[in-house]
């Protein structure tokens, strides 16, 4: 698992696929989430691209792109239950997954213990 | 993940003004009110970040709350339970909210009658208001606009007065400037404000005073709980029944623990009480009114009585007048409206509001939008043209680049529960 300074967790799998979601730290700060706007897949991506729009009780904030490359599904059950987000911010509340141009990009992001370093 | 949205409670801590009348959460920036810390008694303790500190600030951190700087203060804006739950606790039981860092001001006659004094600077009716009963009101200037809301209760010897937090000292200056010496204008800096708000409010506040049990809406009373005077008004900022509770400070953490010590209480922090009283349809002052908006403009129009318009025995006389009487004649060229975005998605305060979906200029903007968890969905309040002002008219709010329909809905979206 690697998390980056926007306050994502990234899964790789077997296959180079990539799962994104939102700390468990992060849905915290964010408050109860009331809404998501997920992107059309398949959807080519550069680092930095607003993908994905949360809205909580508090405010509207985006999801960045962690990296390049194509989003291939998006977590459907976040539409019809945003609360997810605040439930199981690092289970099932995943929001997209995508695949990735340069795995080797990877490597720049925080292993657990430096996110856990980063947040305290 | 960055924030998108300027209407967040970061936002509110950078605006100095706002208010929610004698009771929204305050917030926002009007022109013409300073922040509270202009004038800020030296002897109120502060943070380390030179904030503020109401009675209840080492309370609120034991409690768990997440603080911001709000008006100068530091204030809870959440508590553990979360800003969804809390609203929902109000709604369904009773929630207890610090209002501390709101302006109480006490109005004495000497020389002049204190109510028909301040008549001079509201377009309320306040020398017929009975003893016993409290009013809301507004602060005009010279334009027609409004300076601040606030609440008039008439306590027999005297008048007694909330106004916004970060409007206070602006609101005091005003006050001495317009009445003294004729009226003796004091700042209550010692006294703490709760509010308690929820329809089991009532229970929870009998149990240590049976005569609130009593009260109606809008009635004032003082009451002795422990030996200590208390002064209480059966209102909020909220749509609920309930109670707004001046005490003094020294007295205010054991109260606030006798209250939250009842299984029906949950304390609720700046969030909930934004979504209460968006979802109750009021105002907060330097987002939804402010120095340029009218009373009639603002749709509270009620709040100005028949004797204090055209053809009535004390017609006109506050600042502002000629263009608020004349809009009262004619209308006002918009108004505020409640509008209900279609979908889940928020819209929030500055979204722009268009007649067509592919409308060229805007027709109006959104001054206070968010989820209502009680609704379960969008809700916002906003000013349209005076034509696009009947319930069921369609425009479309720009929303991240694309325009989705906004319905003009009747306010409240909750219904009020008042103790009539």
């Amino acid at each position: 698992m690697k998390y980056t300074e926007e306050h994502e967790w990234l899964d790789i799998d077997d296959e180079g696929v990539v799962t994104v979601g939102i700390t468990a730290h992060a849905a915290e700060q964010l408050g109860d989430v009331v809404f998501v706007e997920l992107p059309d897949v398949p959807k080519t991506v550069s680092k930095d691209d607003e993908v994905v729009v949360i809205e909580s009780v508090k405010a509207a904030s985006d999801i960045l792109a962690p990296i390049d490359g194509e989003i291939i599904e998006v977590n459907e059950a976040l539409s019809d239950e945003p609360a997810k987000v605040n439930d199981d911010p690092e289970g099932d509340a995943w929001f997209f997954r995508m695949t990735i141009e340069d795995p080797s990009a990877l490597d720049d992001f925080m292993d657990e213990a430096a996110y856990k370093k980063f947040i305290a | 993940m960055p924030e998108r949205d300027a209407s967040d409670y970061d936002e509110w801590q950078r605006q100095e003004c706002g208010c929610g009348m004698a009771h929204g959460p305050d917030g926002g920036h009007a022109p013409g009110c300073s922040g509270a810390d202009a004038v800020a008694a030296d002897t109120v303790p502060r943070t380390e970040e030179g904030h503020l500190k109401t009675p209840l600030y080492d309370l609120h951190l034991e409690l768990g709350a997440k603080m911001v700087e709000f008006a100068g203060y530091a204030m809870p804006v959440q508590y553990p339970l979360g800003v969804m739950k809390e609203h929902l606790h109000t709604r369904n039981e009773a929630g207890l909210f610090d209002v501390s860092h709101m302006g109480q001001v006490i109005l004495l006659s000497r020389k002049k009658d204190a109510a028909r004094a301040l008549e001079a600077l509201v377009p309320q009716d306040v020398a017929d208001l009975p003893e016993g009963r409290q009013r809301y009101g507004f602060f005009t200037n010279e334009a027609g606009g409004i300076e601040d809301d606030l609440m008039i209760a008439n306590k027999g010897d005297h008048l007694f007065l909330v106004v916004n937090a970060a409007c206070k000292e602006a609101d005091v200056a005003r006050l001495r400037a317009g009445l003294e010496p004729g009226v003796v204008v004091k700042h209550i800096t010692g006294r703490a404000l709760l509010a308690l708000q929820g329809p089991a409010a009532e229970t929870v506040l009998a149990d240590l005073a049976p005569e609130v049990a009593e009260m109606r809406f809008m009635d004032v009373r003082d009451v002795v709980v422990d030996g200590v005077e208390i002064w209480v008004s059966r209102s909020g900022y909220t749509g609920e029944d309930g109670y707004e509770i001046s005490l003094p400070a020294e007295a205010a953490d054991a109260f606030a623990r006798r209250l939250l010590a009842h299984d029906a209480v949950q304390p609720i922090g700046l969030g909930a009480r934004d979504s209460l009283r968006l979802e109750a349809g009021l105002c907060l002052y330097g987002h939804d009114l402010d120095a340029g908006t009218s009373p009639v403009e603002g749709a509270l129009s009620w709040a100005i009585q028949k004797v204090r318009r055209a053809g009535g025995a004390r017609a006109g006389g506050f600042p502002g007048a000629e263009r608020i009487l004349r809009e009262l004649a004619e209308a006002a060229p918009r108004m505020r409206v409640g509008l209900t975005p279609e979908g889940r998605a928020p819209m929030r305060e500055g979204v722009e509001l268009y007649a067509a979906e592919d409308g060229a200029a805007p027709v109006g903007r959104i001054t206070s939008g968010g989820f209502g968890p009680s609704v379960d969905g969008p809700v916002a309040m906003g000013y349209v043209p005076a034509a696009m002002t009947a319930p069921g008219t369609v425009l479309y709010g720009d929303l991240r680049g694309k325009r989705r329909p906004v319905t003009v809905t009747a306010l409240p979206f909750v219904a009020a529960n008042f103790k009539r």
